[in-house]
């Protein structure tokens, strides 16, 4: 017996791809639900840098469209600011870093090459640890728990429903088609489903046949005391990601991983570790004259990535009216755009802004069964005896 | 094709730099700690006991650990002085010295890591220590926690001045290092901790003007309140601080009457102090052990969120303990360091192979009721406070911007077409989280870390959604558990396989490829991995 009203489209995980699509369904007129097992946007969603500029991406385009308008369009705060320098600590660095130039100038957006003074200049708490950086004239850095919590409000402004600690248990099926998401609470009706529940897409998909192939992995950031705002916020390099909020705190993340086995059911414990050590040298190397600043919390997400590290945006070929969405790490900041693509797939039936094909699930029809022992994405004998 | 042992950018098989290995380390030199540290050494165990006191002067003027409040004389910045006093105030620290402890003052726990099912990186229990030099990483294969306790803050217009202060702080300050500023205080909350941490006061030659009591009657013991009143100490129960006035700091506590609703009424009286002594609440300090990722749970028997424990003192993580406060306060606990003391020799009984299994001590049940209590404090001091002020004192925020859950008020945010986006459309139909609500309105995001706002901002959500304090979740802690300087972070080297394969994020080719250049199929086989790679 069901206790949930059904929606045109139901939406499965409260994460920002899920809480987007969402929004530019239910902006559009289309009864939207989202479900989320928990609290929104208490994985990857919330515990990320905030970062705008993704310019190896089909979505690159509307991402830097949209977000200048976001806090107009949503009616809530995102903290968005535009632009970002990019430090590096050697000439080995910075020769990598110069990837971004060339794919950003391709797509029509200019960066400028930066000397040590240059970037001392620009970045007041930069010194002379560094040797030079990039200052791109695109991108930037938004409040990923404000954006998030736009999206759910906004998303509810125009009529969609969100509901929390509701677990999706599986489906049903009728003539190709998903017709009903059943949960914990009961079964919910649908006329079209979206599967975007980040580390969980991959059991979910599973149990309709199709696979979209993740592992999850934890990640860290640390952030510190306010400091005195700089002239941009969007600063990072020396190996990190992250940017010096509009509170002023900063906040950073980089370094490595660490495969996991995704518990079943319920929200995976994230702990941090002493690499918060070594991304606060690191960021006292960004940063030297902020090495005063002290640390006041770290914090650990828990992510998943495809076997090749891009992003799943596709509609099911068992059942036509299911949208599979895994934004493989990087979603924050793609997501107004990755929301409007999702949108698109579900009610037009293919994107109309961006080409999606390099998305396809269909690119992994010959991956090798055992890709996560062969590409080494093993968890360790420690989680894996403790998560039997 | 090889096929890599593992991702090279991985945790995996990058060592940790563990600078010392020990038996059994134990946090916290108080009752509990001690007699632990003493009885490990005494089974012939290599026992660190650490302990972070006495804090430096700008820790404590931080409130870190304590809601010192500046109520510390100026003597509080002679470092040599303080640890003098600090050993002096506590013969037993003399003992576990003599019993070959190796104890470390002025040296703070700041992180304690585990495995655990999304944690497989850690060679063992790792604890992170840092004095004012160093900051090292040490293994152990027993952790003993005795962090001790800290007190809820409670706001009311003026509660920033310099005097306002937390009771444990006020108690150290002045029992333990003759560094005590005020002469004349105020004391609110009548339970037994109020009420030793006056007569302790008083012993230490202050002036106990009044005890300040929101209850109809004291709730604390009758015989201590008796010889306070025999001291000529005024108990005022049904009253609340309206406000506390003075230039530079507290020179005045205007009370007022509560009438039969909570609401403050009738005339107010000014009582001449220098300070006053927040004690409606003694919590029990988990930060360690949340962090941890001990379980924990509101325990109204224990004083509030305490770690939920066996009858050996056991966490729910293998080998860590925790002992003394901060496993549990209650009023004869307070009265009777040997409770705290008992605890600990269950815990040093238990690291051995021939443990035996022993008979829980159960805490009595409280003899009030703490939620309501603590509800009815916040209720009556801040949220019916005469005027707004900032419950989030690092952050600034108010009472009422964290029940209209609103953006900091630093974003200008003037967009106000909806202002329905209170705590209840936040809600749902959960529990209000603090966690969620830190995160939209900041409050206990600041350098203090949410010591001395985190209960009221819990009891604010309690009060708002109309349920008890035991429903509202814990905030979460993380380390470091007390602020670090970035500039420490370098003493702990790091590994240098883990240096060398250190990239933003991923550290895949294949992730970053630009969308024009990405091949239809993709297979580990036909992958390009190789060559040098930077995350964007």
């Amino acid at each position: 017996m069901s206790e949930i009203k059904g929606a045109s489209v139901v939406i499965v995980g409260g994460g920002v791809t899920g809480l987007s699509a969402g929004w530019w369904l239910a902006r559009g007129g289309v009864d939207v639900l989202v479900l989320e097992k928990g609290l929104i946007g208490w994985e990857a969603s919330g515990r990320n840098g905030g970062g705008c500029s993704h310019h190896h991406s089909p979505l690159f385009a509307e991402e830097q469209r949209l977000w200048p308008i976001m806090d107009d369009l949503l009616g809530y705060p995102t903290e968005f600011r535009g632009e970002r320098v990019r430090l590096a600590s050697s000439e080995h660095q910075m020769a990598l870093y110069g990837r971004a130039l060339r794919n950003a100038e391709r797509q029509g957006f200019q960066s400028q090459v930066l000397d040590l003074k240059q970037a001392k200049e620009l970045v007041p708490l930069a010194g002379d640890t560094v040797v030079g950086g990039y200052h791109y004239k695109f991108g930037g850095h938004a409040n990923p728990h404000r954006t998030l919590q736009g999206y759910a409000w906004a998303m509810q402004d125009h009529g969609g429903r969100l509901l929390q600690h509701t677990t999706v248990t599986g489906f049903r099926t009728e003539g190709g088609r998903v017709i009903a998401v059943e949960t914990d609470r009961g079964e919910v009706g649908c006329d079209s489903l979206v599967l975007a529940a980040g580390p969980q897409t991959g059991r979910l998909s599973a149990m309709l046949g199709q696979e979209v192939p993740v592992q999850s992995a934890r990640c860290e950031m640390i952030v510190t005391e306010p400091l005195p705002l700089m002239p941009l916020g969007g600063v990072d390099g020396c190996g990190l990601y992250g940017r010096q909020t509009l509170r002023g705190n900063l906040a950073y993340g980089g370094g490595p991983h660490e495969w996991l086995a995704l518990a079943e059911e319920g929200t995976p414990g994230k702990p941090t570790t002493p690499l918060m050590l070594h991304m606060g040298k690191r960021l006292a190397q960004l940063l030297p004259k902020a090495a005063h600043a002290r640390i006041i919390r770290s914090w650990a997400g828990v992510i998943e990535n495809t076997p090749d590290g891009r992003p799943v945006i596709d509609r099911l070929a068992s059942q036509a009216n299911v949208v599979v969405a895994t934004l493989s790490s990087v979603g924050f900041g793609l997501s107004p755009a990755s929301g409007r693509a999702i949108r698109d797939l579900v009610v037009d039936g293919v994107c109309g802004f961006a080409d999606l094909s390099s998305f396809r699930l269909a690119r992994f029809a010959e991956l090798e069964p055992n890709w996560r022992e062969l590409q080494g994405w093993q968890v360790t004998a420690a989680t894996e005896s403790l998560a039997a | 094709m090889t096929i890599p042992a593992s991702d090279p950018k991985s945790v995996t098989g990058k060592p940790l730099a563990i600078e010392e290995s020990v038996d059994v380390l134990v946090v916290g030199a108080g009752p509990a700690g001690l007699e632990a540290a003493i009885g490990a050494a005494a089974r012939g165990l290599n026992v660190l006991l650490v302990d972070e006191n006495p804090v430096p002067f700008r820790t404590m003027g931080d409130d870190v650990p304590l809601h010192f409040g500046q109520g510390m004389t100026a003597s509080a910045r002679n470092r040599n002085a303080m640890m003098e006093a600090f050993v002096a105030s506590e013969p037993r620290i003399a003992e576990a010295f003599e019993a070959g402890v190796d104890l470390r003052l002025g040296t703070a726990c700041w992180g304690l890591y585990a495995n655990g099912p999304a944690l497989g990186w850690m060679p063992g229990l790792v604890a992170g220590l840092a004095d004012e030099e160093r900051s090292i990483l040490v293994q152990a294969r027993h952790v003993i926690l005795a962090c001790g306790r800290r007190d809820m803050g409670l706001g009311f217009p003026g509660w920033e001045k310099p005097g306002v202060m937390g009771a444990t702080a006020a108690l150290s300050l002045a029992t333990r290092y003759d560094a005590f500023g005020p002469r004349r205080v105020v004391i609110l909350g009548s339970g037994t901790e109020a009420l030793t941490t006056a007569l302790a006061l008083r012993e230490a030659g202050v002036t106990i003007a009044a005890i300040v009591e929101q209850a109809s009657r004291p709730i604390g013991d009758a015989d201590l309140l008796a010889s306070l009143t025999a001291g000529g100490a005024e108990i005022l129960t049904g009253h609340v601080v309206r406000e506390t006035t003075g230039r530079d700091g507290v020179e005045v506590a205007l009370i007022a009457t509560l009438d039969g609703e909570g609401k403050p009424a009738g005339d107010e009286r000014a009582i001449a102090c220098d300070g006053i002594v927040l004690a409606v609440g003694a919590t029990p300090v988990i930060d360690l052990i949340d962090a941890a990722g001990c379980k924990v749970a509101f325990q109204a028997e224990r004083g509030g969120y305490a770690p939920v424990l066996d009858a050996s003192q056991r966490t729910s993580l293998a080998n860590v303990f925790a002992i003394g406060d901060c496993a549990g306060i209650w009023g004869n606990k307070t009265r009777d360091r040997a409770i705290a003391e008992a605890e600990a020799a269950r815990a040093v009984a238990a690291l051995g192979e021939d443990a035996a299994e022993l008979a829980a001590a159960v805490p009595p049940a409280p003899d009030y009721d703490i939620s309501a209590y603590r509800l009815a404090w916040v209720r009556a001091s801040v949220i019916e406070a005469r005027a707004e002020f900032h419950v989030c004192q690092c952050e600034e925020v108010t009472a009422r911007e964290i029940l209209e859950i609103r953006p900091p008020r630093y974003l200008d945010w003037r967009n106000e077409r909806r202002n329905d986006r209170s705590l209840s459309a936040l809600l749902g139909e959960g529990p209000p989280n603090p966690d969620q609500v830190k995160r939209l309105t900041r409050a206990g995001m600041g350098p203090c870390q949410g010591r001395r706002c985190r209960e009221q901002v819990a009891a604010l959500l309690a009060l708002g959604a109309a349920q008890p304090l035991s429903a509202i979740p814990l905030a979460g802690y993380r380390a470091p558990v007390r602020p670090m300087l970035l500039a420490m972070t370098a003493h702990v080297p790091e590994a240098p396989e883990q240096a060398e394969h250190w990239d933003t994020w991923f550290g895949m080719h294949a992730q970053w490829v630009p969308f024009w250049e990405v091949p239809a199929r993709y297979t580990v086989a036909t992958n390009d991995a190789t060559g040098p790679v930077a995350s964007e």
